[in-house]
C-alpha cells in the first residue's frame, strides 16, 4: 500500500476505534449512577421543622437521612455558659457562634463522634450531653469536652427559611 | 447489505408478533385516534396541558380513583407538569396524610408534603368496592399502559357514554358506553361541561377535559417519555455513525483476502 | 497455536508462566484460523454473547431495586422505572433484551439448521446448544413472573400447574415447587433466586459450547471440511472481531429501536395490572418468543399428553444429528432439503402465530396439523431425503466456487449497486 493509502487507513482505524471508545464510556454512566440515590431517598434528603412548639429549655430529636438530630431552644444560661468557655480547654476547639447561626437554637446530629452511640441530652458534667456507650461528655453547645469523642457532634447544613422555620439539608 | 435486508426483515416479523396481541378484541370498537403531541419518535408532553389534567384528577377523578405510585414531588420533575416547588408544596398540604405515631403512640393526621404519595380515596380495595357498589375503581397510576390502546382508548372511553340502544338493558351501577368491553361499564359518565373551572382559562368541554386528563395519565404511566425519546434519538444517531465508520473498516480489512 | 505466544510484557510473562490464562483466551480470539467465506448468519454467536453479557450486567444493577415480596414487586419495579437514576433505562433494555436474545438464538439456530452445523463433528456442540436454549427458556420465564403483573401471576399458574399432570406425584411435586397451595410469594421469591442463578450457568455451557467448537474449527457455508492455516482460512482478529463488532452495532440499532421508541411493544398490557389472584384475565398468553411451544402444548386435548409432546418438541433438537441422514452438510448443496427447512420455518412461524390466539376451532384444527407437521419433519423428512435427496457436487476448497457471496457482496458495495 502506498504512503498514502497507510495513512488513510490508519486514519480510519482511529476514528472508528476512538468512536467506539467514547461510545462505551458514556454507556458506562448509567450502570454506575442507577447506585446513587435515587428520587424518593433525595426527596428526604432535605427536611423542614416548624420550631413553634418547642418552649425554651425544650429539645426535640427529628429524624434527617436517616440520623437523629437534636434541635434544642437553649435557655440564656446555657448560651451563656457556652459562650463562656475558654477555647484552650477545649480537646476541638470551636466558638459557639460558629456553631449556632442563632444563639437561642441549637441544630447538631445526636450521633456521638466516637463510635456512633446517641447521646442522653441534658446530663453529663458539663450541662449538656453524655454518652452512655463510652462515657462522652459534651457542653451546652455540643462541644466534646471529656471522655474518648475526638470531635464535637457535627452541625449539619440548615438555614431558617423563617424566623419560625428550618430546613435541614 | 443481504445482512441489514434480513436483520429488518426479521424486526419486521418480530413486529408483525406484536400483531397477535391485538387477538380477539372482540367487541370492542376501535378507539378514536386523536393526534398527540407525545407520539412518534420526536414526541413531548405539552405542559399546560399536563397541568390542566392534574386539575381533571384532582377535582373529578381523585374522588374515586387512588394513583398510589405518584407522590406530591413528581409534579415539579422535568418532563412532567412542571408546576413551581412552592406551587406543588401548596398542593400537597390541601391534602391530608397520617402522621408517624406520637410520644402516646397515636396516630394524627397531618397536611401532606412533596415527598409523600398521593392521597387514596379508600383506605382498601374493600372500603372502594363498597363504596362503588362492589365494583373497585382501579388505580391510575400506570393506566395507560395497561389498556390497548393506550391513550387513545382512555380518552374515547370517557367521551364514548351515549344513551344505550332501546333493546339493551342495563342493570343498576352499569352504563352503556360505546367503546367499553361488551358496551357496558361501571363507571357512570363524569366529564360534563364545566365540570372544572381551569386556572388558565381554558374552556372546560368534556373534549378538552378528556384531552388534558388522558395526556396527563400517558405522563404518570410514563413520566421519563421525553428523555427515552432525546435518547434514543441520540442513541441511535450513534449508532448509525459508528456502523458506517465499522463498514469501512470492515472493508479495508477484508480487502487483500483472496 | 497458542503455544507460541509470549506475552509482551514481563508482568504478563509472570503470570502467564504460571496460569497459561492469557495464552488461552489470545489463541483462541486472535490468530484463530477461521474459514474466510463465514456470511452474516455467522455473526449471531457473538451478538448472543453480547447479549448474555447485557442481561447479566443489567439484571445485576436491577437487582439492587427490585424486591422479591408478593406485596411489594410490583411497586418496586415501579420505583425502579420512576425512581432509580437511569431505572427506566436499565428495565426496559433488560426486558427488551430478553426478546432480542431470542431473536439471535432462533436465528442462529435456524443458521445450523440451514447449513447443517449440528451434523458430525459438531454434534456436542449442538446438544449443548439445545441446553443453552433450555436454560434460557426456564430463565425468561422465572423473570416474567418477577414484576408480579397479572400475566406473570397466571403464566405461573398455567405452566406451575402442568406438573400436576405428571402420574402418582403430581400434586406434591406442584406443591413444593410453589412452597404452598398456590402461586404466591414463596414461588416469587425462589424464582428470582434462579432467574439471577441460571445466567451463570448458561455463560458456562457457552464457554464449553465454544470450546467444543474450537476442536473441529467453524463450519461455513459451502459445509465443506477447511484445513486450517490454509488459503481457505483467515486469522478471527481482525478480519471476524470487527465483522462481528460491525453486525453487533446493526443489531443495536434495533436494539435501540425498541427500547427507545417502542419499549413495551412486545409486552402484554395485562402485566402493567398488577397480580390478582381472584381475576383471571380473559386471554393468558407467553411472551411471543414461547408462542410456538404455547401452540403445541394446546394442540393436546390430555394436559399430560400435551406436557410431554411440547417438552419433546424441543428434545427432539437434541437427536437431530443422527434425525438427518445426509452426508452433506449445507442446504446450498441439498435442493430439496433447502426447500423443507424453509417450509420447516414457515410452520414454526405459523404455530407462533396460532399460540397467540384462542385454542378452538380452524385455529385449534391447523395448529394440530402444524404440530403434527412440526414432528414429521424431524421423524419422517429428514431420515427419508438422507437416502432420498440426489444432492449437488460439492467443491474441493472454498476459493474454488468462483465468487463467494462475501466477495459478491464487497463487489457490489465498491461498484456502487445496491446488494
Amino acid at each position: 500500500m502506498s504512503e498514502k493509502q497507510v495513512t488513510r487507513r490508519n486514519f480510519l482505524y482511529v476514528t472508528t476505534g476512538a468512536f467506539a471508545a467514547a461510545g462505551a464510556a458514556s454507556l458506562a454512566w448509567p450502570f454506575v449512577d442507577q447506585m446513587n440515590p435515587d428520587a424518593s431517598v433525595k426527596a428526604l434528603a432535605s427536611t423542614e421543622i416548624d420550631l413553634r412548639p418547642i418552649i425554651p429549655g425544650q429539645s426535640i430529636t427529628v429524624m434527617w437521612r436517616g440520623k437523629p438530630v437534636f434541635i434544642r431552644r437553649r435557655t440564656q444560661a446555657e448560651i451563656d455558659e457556652a459562650k463562656k468557655v475558654n477555647l484552650a480547654d477545649l480537646p476541638h476547639p470551636e466558638e459557639d457562634s460558629d456553631r449556632a447561626q442563632n444563639p437561642e437554637w441549637l441544630v447538631m446530629v445526636g450521633i456521638c463522634t466516637h463510635l456512633g452511640c446517641v447521646p442522653l441530652g441534658q446530663k453529663g458534667d458539663y450541662n449538656g450531653w453524655f454518652c452512655p456507650c463510652h462515657g462522652s461528655h459534651y457542653d451546652t453547645s455540643g462541644r466534646i469536652r471529656k471522655g474518648p469523642a475526638p470531635t464535637n457532634l457535627e452541625i449539619p447544613d440548615y438555614v431558617f427559611l423563617n424566623e419560625t422555620t428550618i430546613k435541614i439539608g | 447489505m443481504k445482512f441489514i435486508i434480513n436483520l429488518f426483515a426479521s424486526f419486521l416479523l418480530l413486529l408483525s408478533f406484536s400483531f397477535t396481541q391485538l387477538h380477539a378484541a372482540g367487541e370492542m370498537k376501535e378507539p378514536m385516534h386523536p393526534d398527540w403531541s407525545f407520539e412518534g419518535p420526536l414526541g413531548k408532553f405539552e405542559r399546560a396541558s399536563l397541568q390542566r389534567g392534574y386539575q381533571v384528577y384532582t377535582e373529578v377523578c381523585s374522588g374515586c380513583h387512588s394513583m398510589n405510585l405518584l407522590s406530591y414531588r413528581n409534579l415539579i420533575e422535568e418532563g412532567g407538569p412542571e408546576f413551581s416547588e412552592s406551587q406543588a408544596k401548596a398542593m400537597a398540604a390541601a391534602f391530608e396524610v397520617k402522621a408517624a405515631p406520637n410520644a402516646d403512640g397515636e396516630v394524627e393526621m397531618r397536611p401532606a408534603i412533596l415527598s409523600d404519595k398521593f392521597v387514596s380515596p379508600y383506605e382498601n380495595e374493600q372500603q372502594g368496592r363498597a363504596a362503588n357498589g362492589g365494583a373497585y375503581p382501579p388505580d391510575l397510576s400506570v393506566m395507560v399502559k395497561a389498556r390497548h390502546g393506550g391513550a387513545d382508548y382512555l380518552y374515547s372511553l370517557l367521551l364514548g357514554y351515549v344513551d344505550a340502544p332501546s333493546d339493551i338493558k342495563l342493570d343498576d351501577g352499569v352504563y352503556y358506553n360505546e367503546y367499553a368491553k361488551g358496551q357496558k361499564i361501571a363507571m357512570p359518565q363524569v366529564l360534563y361541561e364545566d365540570a372544572v373551572v381551569y386556572t388558565d382559562g381554558t374552556a372546560a368541554t368534556p373534549e378538552q377535559m378528556a384531552r388534558d386528563v388522558t395526556m396527563f395519565l400517558t405522563w404518570a404511566a410514563e413520566p421519563k417519555l421525553e428523555a427515552r425519546k432525546r435518547i434514543g434519538f441520540k442513541v441511535i444517531s450513534y449508532l448509525l455513525i459508528l456502523s458506517v465508520l465499522l463498514y469501512f473498516t470492515n472493508r479495508q480489512i477484508w480487502k487483500d483476502t483472496h | 497455536m497458542s503455544e507460541n505466544y509470549a506475552p509482551k510484557s514481563a508482568v504478563g510473562r509472570w503470570f502467564n508462566d504460571r496460569l497459561p490464562l492469557l495464552n488461552l483466551i489470545y489463541g483462541h480470539l486472535l490468530p484463530y484460523p477461521t474459514p474466510k467465506n463465514l456470511n452474516y448468519w455467522w455473526t449471531f454467536g457473538g451478538i448472543l454473547t453480547f447479549c448474555l453479557v447485557t442481561q447479566i450486567i443489567t439484571g445485576l444493577v436491577l437487582a439492587m431495586h427490585y424486591v422479591a415480596d408478593a406485596d411489594l414487586a410490583f411497586a418496586s419495579v415501579e420505583h425502579i422505572m420512576r425512581d432509580v437514576n437511569y431505572g427506566w433505562l436499565l428495565r426496559y433494555i433488560h426486558a427488551n433484551g430478553a426478546s432480542l436474545f431470542f431473536m439471535a438464538v432462533y436465528i442462529h439456530m435456524a443458521r445450523s439448521l440451514f447449513y447443517g452445523s449440528y451434523k458430525e463433528p459438531r454434534e456436542l456442540i449442538w446438544i449443548i446448544g439445545v441446553f443453552i436454549f433450555l436454560l434460557m427458556i426456564a430463565t425468561a420465564f422465572m423473570g416474567y413472573v418477577l414484576p408480579w403483573g397479572q400475566m406473570s401471576f397466571w403464566g405461573a399458574t398455567v405452566i406451575t400447574n402442568l406438573f400436576s399432570a405428571i402420574p402418582l406425584v403430581g400434586e406434591s411435586v406442584t406443591n413444593w415447587l410453589w412452597g404452598g397451595y398456590a402461586v404466591g410469594s414463596p414461588l416469587l421469591t425462589r424464582f428470582f433466586t434462579l432467574h439471577y442463578l441460571m445466567p451463570f450457568l448458561i455463560f458456562a455451557l457457552v464457554i464449553l459450547h465454544v470450546w467444543a467448537l474450537h476442536v473441529p474449527g467453524n463450519n461455513n457455508p459451502e459445509g465443506i471440511n477447511v484445513v486450517q492455516g490454509s488459503q481457505d482460512t483467515v486469522p478471527f482478529h481482525p478480519h471476524y472481531v470487527v465483522k462481528d463488532m460491525f453486525a453487533l452495532v446493526v443489531f443495536l440499532v434495533v436494539f435501540a429501536g425498541f427500547v427507545f421508541f417502542v419499549p413495551n411493544l412486545l409486552g402484554h398490557t395485562d402485566n402493567y395490572i398488577e397480580a390478582n389472584p381472584l381475576q383471571t384475565p380473559e386471554h393468558i398468553v407467553p411472551e411471543w418468543y414461547f408462542l410456538p411451544f404455547y401452540a403445541i402444548l394446546r394442540s393436546v386435548p390430555d394436559k399430560l399428553g400435551g406436557v410431554i409432546l411440547m417438552v419433546s418438541a424441543i428434545a427432539i433438537l437434541a437427536f437431530l444429528p443422527w434425525l438427518d441422514t445426509s452426508k452433506v452438510r449445507s442446504a446450498k448443496y441439498r435442493p430439496l432439503y433447502r426447500q423443507f427447512v424453509w417450509l420447516f420455518f414457515a410452520n414454526v412461524i405459523l404455530l407462533g402465530y396460532l399460540g397467540a390466539q384462542t385454542a378452538d376451532g380452524l385455529f385449534l384444527i391447523i395448529g394440530r396439523i402444524a404440530t403434527a407437521y412440526y414432528f414429521a419433519h424431524f421423524i419422517i423428512i429428514l431420515p427419508l431425503l438422507g437416502y432420498i435427496e440426489k444432492t449437488k457436487p460439492l467443491p474441493k476448497s472454498l476459493s474454488e466456487p468462483v465468487l463467494s457471496p462475501e466477495e459478491r457482496q464487497m463487489k457490489a458495495a465498491a461498484s456502487g449497486a445496491s446488494a
